[in-house]
């Protein structure tokens, strides 16, 4: 039987990871080493220091309560960054995708290989953040294990979102832009670092259409053994209506592009 | 047909290809030869007309053509990442072949373009002719019946050149069709069986490299220079000569003068007796060059 298309994109990626597996893993290990020691560790302990809550005795450390949150962010960047150079370069610098689409490769095929690729990179990522987290005594690891879902699950589609926008630019600057003013911006106010409650009012309707907060209100929920601020369904609906469109549009965009 | 937008890139070519010929698309930057080629590697939908190419419709079965076809494509396009040996593994692994099968092709072709001693370095450091053979071994790697090649030999040193020339003649040689464009005279008169000329979008000739030859111009030129300011004058004296049989007709170019003749040495007897005096004087056999010249009016490269 013949290997479906997409999965001989996947392999391409697979083979190409045997040269370029140790600067992704030393950055997804050290990565959440460092976030964990400087913030959930060296900042949490002035949070837990700080005035106590009505509460307080059944509150998670700040260490806790944050690296779920990590989790989520981490994996969204991690989306983001597989939509980013290497759709850029297959696409433009290098031209990859330009030959590839000479064989029976059609342009969909190598939107969904590279979607599929980040699955498997994402969910490497996570595992490793995890067990780091399990080890810092972050995160239990059984319950480490079910919070990298959600945060697989937006991440992946953060990659197909960026994928899609991505292939239609032709300028690097873009690249540099989006990180500064979309990615950072969501991996600092979407309830990562810090309760969306704490924005000032008139901002925390724009992060409830962000698909980060769902991923980290998710993630936390399993992390921490709770319930998510709003229903669950409700939060996995708009992170999977972003990856239905992503992935859409990411596949016709694909073949306009290609397909002149 | 081909259209983007407004742009009207190839405007109408009509061309039959035999299995197991080399066919040429000849023409300067520009004329369409490109988005031709894309059209019928099957990565480019046609806006008019009607194409089949190994008897499949390009549209409809791009898939099934696409894994029959190997392309050439004008930028190298290796990866970076993956040494020469992978290059071709990946690519073998677009067209589902099985691995043993892989392994053995590969060996086979990198022997085939000389490139057995590199199989285990990274491409980058490789030299223009050795990524260019790698290039044609990668479009090799599932057998193809036809082999597109989209100016393949373009930015590539002399000896280069000449070796990419010999393998692909080989390629010829077992009966594999190929079908390139080129903007190189020399390059299309060494390869091709038969030719279009194509200009803005049009074929404006089509034979064999000879037979282009005899129909649009005589057998050989006469170049002629001359100093400044003596060009003009020479020509008025040779039109002056209209009914000599000597000289079939007269090309001005910014930097020297074309003679068409049917006989050098007589067409220089002629220049002799109107005592011209040029700079320089050089018979040649006629090319596919002047015959794009007589065609266009224009120069191939500029």
């Amino acid at each position: 039987m013949a290997t479906p298309i997409a999965l001989r994109v996947l392999e391409g990626h697979a083979r190409t990871y045997r040269h370029t597996w140790r600067g992704t893993t030393v950055g997804a290990l050290v990565r959440p080493a460092l976030f964990l020691t400087a913030i959930g560790v060296g900042l949490g302990t002035l949070v837990d220091d700080g005035p106590a809550t009505a509460d307080a005795l059944a509150a998670p450390t700040y260490l806790a309560w944050f690296a779920p949150g990590l989790l989520a962010a981490s994996l969204m960047q991690a989306g983001s960054a597989d939509g980013m150079f290497p759709v850029m370069a297959g696409m433009r610098w290098v031209g990859t995708y330009r030959s590839t689409i000479n064989s029976p490769v059609r342009p969909r095929d190598l939107f969904l290989g590279n979607l599929l690729w980040s699955v498997i990179r994402i969910a490497v990522i996570g595992l490793a953040f995890v067990t780091i987290a399990a080890a810092f005594g972050a995160i239990p690891f059984g319950r480490g294990l079910l919070a990298v879902l959600p945060a697989a699950f937006n991440g992946v589609v953060t990659t197909a979102a960026m994928s899609a926008f991505v292939v239609t630019r032709d300028s690097p600057q873009v690249l540099a832009g989006m990180n500064r003013f979309l990615i950072l911006p969501m991996f600092l106010f979407s309830g990562t670092f810090f309760p969306v409650e704490q924005l000032p009012d008139a901002i925390q309707p724009v992060v409830y259409v962000i698909p980060l907060w769902h991923g980290v209100e998710l993630t936390r929920a399993l992390a921490l053994g709770g319930d998510p601020t709003l229903p669950w369904a409700w939060h996995l609906g708009v992170i999977a209506a972003v990856g239905v469109v992503g992935v859409v549009v990411g596949t016709r965009l694909f073949a306009r592009m290609l397909r002149r | 047909m081909k259209r983007f937008g407004a742009f009207t890139a190839v405007a109408g070519i009509d061309v039959e290809v035999a299995p197991g010929e080399a066919f040429g698309f000849l023409g300067p930057n520009g004329a369409g030869k490109t988005s031709a080629m894309r059209m019928i590697g099957a990565t480019s939908p046609i806006s008019e007309g009607y194409l089949r190419v190994l008897g499949l419709d390009p549209e409809a079965d791009g898939v099934e053509l696409r894994a029959r076809l190997g392309v050439v494509p004008q930028e190298d396009t290796l990866d970076q990442d993956l040494t020469v040996a992978e290059n071709l593994y990946v690519f073998g692994r677009y067209f589902d072949l099985p691995r043993p099968v892989l392994r053995s092709r590969i060996d086979e072709l990198l022997d085939f373009v000389q490139l057995s001693d590199r199989r285990n370095d990274k491409v980058d450091p490789l030299s223009g002719g050795m990524k260019r053979r790698l290039v044609i071994a990668r479009s090799l790697i599932n057998d193809p019946e036809l082999v597109l090649l989209d100016e393949p030999t373009t930015g590539l040193d002399p000896q280069a050149r000449h070796a990419l020339w010999e393998r692909l003649y080989q390629l010829k040689r077992r009966g594999v069709t190929l079908l390139l464009t080129t903007h190189y005279m020399d390059e299309a008169e060494q390869l091709c069986d038969r030719l279009v000329v194509m200009d803005q979008g049009h074929i404006v000739a089509q034979g064999s490299p000879r037979e282009l030859i005899d129909r649009h111009v005589s057998r050989e030129v006469l170049e002629l220079r001359f100093i400044d300011g003596q060009q003009a004058p020479a020509i008025e004296r040779l039109e002056q000569l209209d009914d000599d049989r000597r000289i079939d007709r007269l090309e001005s170019l910014p930097d020297r003068l074309l003679v068409y003749t049917p006989d050098g040495d007589a067409a220089i007897d002629a220049v002799n007796e109107l005592a011209l005096d040029p700079l320089t004087l050089l018979t040649r056999r006629a090319s596919l060059e002047d015959v794009f010249l007589r065609l266009t009016g224009r120069q191939l490269i500029d």
